[in-house]
């Protein structure tokens, strides 16, 4: 061992955490003054009653047959929506992930990474980055100009914003897992794809998996709002209801959203066991 | 495969630019199918020797040559080609969780199979024989279908192993192969690992901090401090050579 002294007892990144810490804070106040952040305002008495007249109008939820063989068929369709719409995302997130990723660049193996393909990994990103800062409102705003009310302007419009956001996620998933295994696989000679099927997949899918079922919840509930401007499904059922200030038939789609919410849960929880 | 180093020196790639180099300017050569052991002190740049040899790392300095040719000279392309013809065994095994022993068994296999085959085999494995006789050769022929996450340290290593023996490789680099393993397993996997690389006519070297078993090898390289410090034959490591390379840092 050298003669220096031991090193002092103190934690040296402690000064750096509580700067942090209170950085943080800091930058979070104005944030809660900007949005007029006053969640008293939600416990004064007229703001209570009027809150108790919404949701009272919910009750009780409307369960006539009828009405419940409309919802199922809407719920369906809301389904289909958020179902193909996660399709077409997938058509295209997945190729974008695989290109914007680092750890499948050859050229960066031993060290820095190539200008082309650092250009082409960035180009990559800027255009998810595109995709995903529309909001799907808008992409569907401009779809049912395009192609009419209907469906098909919310399965575009999911595919395009959705694609965005699934490229990115995926994209940090498979650049923060161990990557050990995938560059073994580079080292040995083998090519970007076949180290991504033997390295990486297996590493990642039960994050993957995870995170895909949780979009298409997410999708789910996009859906509903794109209903709002006529993209079909449950979403556009619960504006005509609301639109009748019919509480009750609100309630029961709100039902079934959750219902879908749960049934998504399940399905992520029992594919992530089956993955291990 | 043949290889010559030229004053090869090499750093770590997060090692700040004018700090000192892990390998010092290093002059080798290997000829086709010779068997060779590295041993030295931890941090005497064994590992990063291997690394440089097997195109992981690029030289700070001088040349590594691959059968004649710079492979530093190469189009990425070439490179990666040429890197299928190198086999580079870590010391961690690395084993992606939830894949099936067969299956990282077989991916040694990659660089000479096209895409379609790789995901045929992904499907259903092409050639489980080829894995399931490598992994006979460590003893653990009975564990070809199991995952390697359910595998101990040992049984990972020694599929770490086995893959060596799939890979159509010319140049085997394995980085501390018995680390995990208890002395009679050790003998048996060194054994399986240098009757493969006779029999394919493989240049197998091997980084051991077991010297001796490092003694059994026709070729002994002892580094020290980023240095060779000797270049012998086994019978000519002596144990005050072996004293001296492990002796303490005054």
């Amino acid at each position: 061992m050298s003669a220096a002294a031991p090193p002092a007892l103190r934690d040296p990144a402690w000064t750096g955490r509580v700067f942090w810490s209170l950085a943080a804070l800091a930058l979070l106040a104005p944030a809660l003054v900007a949005t007029e952040f006053k969640p008293w305002l939600l416990v004064e008495p007229g703001a209570l009653k009027a809150t108790g007249r919404f949701v009272g109008d919910f009750l009780p939820p409307k369960f006539e047959p009828g009405f419940l063989w409309l919802v199922a068929q809407e719920c369906w369709r809301t389904v289909a929506i958020a179902t193909a719409g996660m399709a077409l995302a997938l058509v295209l997130a997945i190729p974008m992930a695989l290109i914007a990723n680092s750890v499948l660049s050859v050229s960066a193996l031993p060290g820095r990474m190539h200008a082309l393909p650092f250009a082409v990994r960035q180009g990559v990103r800027a255009l998810l980055i595109v995709l995903r800062s529309v909001p799907e409102l808008v992409w569907a705003l401009v779809f049912v100009r395009v192609v009419g009310l209907g469906p098909t302007a919310g399965v575009l419009a999911i595919a395009l914003t959705y694609s965005g956001m699934l490229g990115k996620v995926y994209c940090e998933i498979l650049e923060s897992d161990d990557r050990a295994a995938t560059h073994a696989l580079l080292r040995n000679g083998a090519g970007r794809l076949q180290a991504f099927f033997y390295g990486m997949l297996p590493q990642s899918a039960s994050e993957l998996t995870s995170y895909t079922v949780y979009r298409w919840e997410c999708a789910i509930r996009s859906s509903a709002v794109l209903g709002f401007v006529g993209a079909g499904g449950l979403g556009q059922q619960m504006d005509n209801s609301m639109k009748m200030f019919n509480g009750s038939e609100v309630a029961t789609m709100l039902l079934v959203f959750m219902l879908l919410v749960g049934l998504a849960d399940g399905a992520s929880a029992w594919l992530r066991r089956r993955i291990g | 495969m043949k290889l010559a180093l030229h004053g090869l020196a090499a750093r770590h790639p997060a090692a700040a630019g004018g700090s000192a180099p892990a390998l010092r300017p290093v002059r080798l050569s290997v000829e086709p199918g010779e068997q060779l052991a590295v041993v030295g002190p931890s941090g005497a740049g064994k590992t990063t020797l291997l690394h440089a040899l097997a195109c992981a790392l690029q030289p700070a300095a001088g040349r590594l040559e691959l059968d004649g040719a710079d492979p530093w000279t190469l189009p990425v392309s070439g490179l990666q080609k040429l890197r299928g013809r190198l086999f580079l065994a870590p010391q961690a095994p690395p084993l992606a969780p939830r894949q099936r022993v067969v299956t990282a068994v077989l991916a040694a296999r990659l660089p000479r199979q096209t895409l379609l085959a790789s995901l045929r085999s992904l499907v259903y494995p092409l050639n489980a024989e080829a894995a399931r006789d490598a992994l006979a050769r460590f003893d653990l022929a009975d564990k070809l279908w199991d995952r390697v996450d359910r595998l101990s340290g040992g049984e990972r290593q020694r599929v770490g192993l086995a893959r060596v023996l799939v890979s159509a490789a010319s140049l085997w680099l394995i980085d501390e192969p018995l680390s995990s393993l208890d002395p009679s397993r050790a003998a048996m996997a060194i054994d399986a690992l240098t009757r493969a690389a006779r029999e394919r006519g493989a240049t197998l070297i091997t980084t051991l901090h077991q010297v001796d078993v490092a003694t059994r090898f026709p070729r002994v390289l002892g580094m020290r401090d980023g240095e060779v410090r000797f270049d012998l034959p086994a019978a000519e490591v002596s144990a005050e050579r072996l004293a001296a390379l492990y002796a303490e840092h005054s």
